[in-house]
């Protein structure tokens, strides 16, 4: 179960073509996550697969049966919105059990998958309470429960953690990593935080202006981006892009060197350049570095404990293994 | 330093607030002090206001000569049902302009509104030939059918400001929780709109209860509402102020008795959404 196809699905709203023809296979539990800049149609991508919005053209499979024209309540999916989207009116006991009400399950049969999901997610002390009463992260795990109550064919998280603060957005996703593992439900998640993407999915699909950028595996899109979009999208901090005779002398219109590839040294190297701002996280530390005359300033992930300064001169030298080269298109070189 | 309300404007506006009030109370007033006054001190100049012999005479000739609970028995009819059929038409109505609005909904949202401003006798003759040829004429069933179109452009206007405020994306939920459109509307959307459904309900309760023109233009005796019981003690033997003014009070009191009690939830649902 949860095996979802697009076939040349395509969105328009008026005139405007938000997803154009695109076609993606998404299999039997996997954890794929949409990824791109806000605008991208990601989340309209997924509301399409929800139903929440009607396809322009193209077809929607589940499970290999036709459901392009299916209501949404029919699919068999579950959903977790932004909002967390909880019934104000309702105490937690009664969102968790609000789809499984209106699937006419027996108040008994109720009580049941409602108390162990209350359990999994650690809400059985908040059951009588209303969302209002709730927490930011609690709200989130009440929707999250109401979604697995259903034993959905896949869930769909729409950027479920944007609302929260950071240190209990990295919790939720742990949570949620580890809820994927226990029930093994595809789950299609859309993020435009590529830290989010690349630590939870199995698959990410990354997505630019309604176009599939490129489909793959956290570390193929790490390791070998299809084009220059990936490239400065995928890996924190983004990837030096260099153009010019620099990109010319490696055969290519575009090189590419991430951060972490970037040897420096105070005395010598490929590239001399002068530190801007720099970044001290303890373990690591990212400088700005410009003037080496390869246009924009390069970043450079450094030792925690690197001693260069705002003002000192230094040498860049690129792993020239993990030089990444693109055509005039932007595609990548081989 | 931001604007400072001093003590003397304060007392102003209490003062201001205070006479509009008041003017506004002055003619209820007025007709509850002249149903207690016999017919001769009702008509007196200048009159007196608290300093006569106060009487129930008049209330008992209008229980005497008029059966005042079957007009307020009708009133009561027409004023909830025309509320109740019309909630019936508006809830979808504002659900849809509300959650899957058109090119046109705001324009079709004007025109409602619009139709208020149209005076009614304006269509009095064909309303009126339509009741004759349907035999709707003094019944209860066409008052409540006219009296709901008559308000329905204002039950639709608050029910969709209201329903504007719900998220759209809890009713989203619903529907991926397996909700038929029904259920979405019964189970999410009303409960969320209670309070704002609450005062369309007083609120038309109220106009309806209010409304003259149709209801004493269209009925006779069966259907006639307490509006019909105040005009009747106009006419013929000529105006007996004492007695029309005990009429008017028991025809307002249900309605000013249910208006005080209901005023802080009125209010509410008056200026719901005009401050964020």
């Amino acid at each position: 179960m949860g095996q979802i196809s697009l076939d040349k699905v395509t969105k328009r709203f008026g005139d405007i073509s938000v997803i154009p023809p695109l076609d993606l296979r998404i299999e039997e539990g996997e954890f794929v996550v949409f990824v791109g800049p806000s605008g991208c149609g990601k989340s309209t991508l997924l509301r399409l697969i929800a139903g929440l919005e009607d396809v322009s053209d193209g077809r929607i499979s589940i499970d290999g049966k036709d459901a392009t024209g299916v209501p949404p309540a029919k699919r068999g999916l579950a959903m977790v919105f932004q909002s967390y989207a909880l019934y104000p009116h309702m105490t937690v006991r009664k969102n968790i059990a609000f789809p499984l009400r209106m699937a006419g399950l027996s108040q008994a049969d109720q009580d049941k998958k409602v108390n162990a999901a209350g359990a999994v997610l650690n809400l059985t002390n908040y059951m009588e309470r209303k969302p209002g009463q709730l927490s930011g992260g609690q709200r989130q795990r009440v929707a999250i429960g109401r979604a697995i109550v259903r034993e959905p064919a896949a869930f769909l998280f729409d950027e479920p953690l944007s609302n929260l603060d950071a240190a209990l957005r990295v919790n939720m996703r742990l949570e949620i990593s580890e809820l994927h593992k226990t029930l093994k439900t595809t789950m299609i998640y859309v993020t435009h935080d590529q830290v989010e993407a690349m630590t939870m999915a199995d698959k990410i699909v990354v997505l630019n202006a309604g176009n599939i950028e490129q489909v793959g595996s956290p570390l193929e899109l790490y390791h070998a981006p299809r084009n220059t979009f990936v490239a400065g999208f995928i890996g924190s901090p983004k990837m030096n892009l260099i153009t010019g005779p620099e990109a010319a002398k490696h055969n290519a219109t575009t090189i590419g060197i991430r951060p972490e590839h970037l040897g420096v040294s105070g005395t010598e190297g490929t590239w001399r350049g002068t530190v801007g701002v720099s970044e001290h996280l303890g373990s690591d530390t990212f400088l700005r570095v410009s003037g080496t005359g390869l246009g924009d300033s390069m970043t450079v992930r450094a030792d925690g404990e690197v001693n260069l300064h705002y003002g000192d001169t230094v040498y860049l030298t690129p792993n020239m293994a993990k030089l990444h080269r693109f055509d005039a298109q932007g595609l990548r070189i081989a | 330093m931001a604007r400072a309300i001093t003590r003397n404007r304060k007392t102003f506006n209490t003062a201001a607030a205070w006479t509009m009030a008041l003017l506004l109370f002055f003619p209820i007033l007025w007709t509850v002090l002249t149903s207690f006054k016999s017919e001769p001190d009702a008509v007196l100049s200048p009159p007196v206001w608290v300093f006569f012999d106060w009487t129930l005479e008049n209330y008992y000739a209008v229980f005497e000569t008029s059966n005042y609970f079957r007009f307020f028995m009708n009133s009561v009819i027409l004023s909830v049902g025309s509320t109740i059929l019309g909630l019936i038409v508006a809830v979808p109505a504002a659900w849809s302009m509300a959650f899957v609005p058109g090119a046109k909904t705001k324009d079709l949202l004007m025109w409602m509104l619009s139709t208020k401003m149209m005076p009614s006798v304006a269509v009095l003759v064909p309303i009126y030939l339509i009741f004759v040829k349907l035999g709707l004429l003094d019944t209860r069933i066409g008052l409540v059918v006219v009296l709901m179109l008559i308000n329905l452009p204002i039950i639709v206007w608050m029910l969709y400001t209201y329903f504007k405020e719900i998220p759209g994306e809890i009713l989203e939920a619903a529907r991926m929780d397996g909700a038929t459109l029904r259920s979405e509307i019964l189970f999410v959307l009303l409960p969320m709109a209670i309070p704002g459904i609450a005062s369309t309900v007083l609120l038309n309760i109220i106009l309806a209860w209010n409304e003259a023109f149709w209801t004493i233009t269209l009925t006779t005796v069966d259907a006639a509402p307490l509006t019909k019981f105040i005009s009747r003690f106009s006419s013929p033997q000529g105006l007996f102020y004492a007695k029309l003014s005990a009429a008017s009070t028991m025809a307002i009191a249900p309605i000013l008795i249910m208006g005080w009690f209901s005023q802080k939830q009125l209010v509410r649902g008056l200026t719901f959404g005009a401050v964020k």
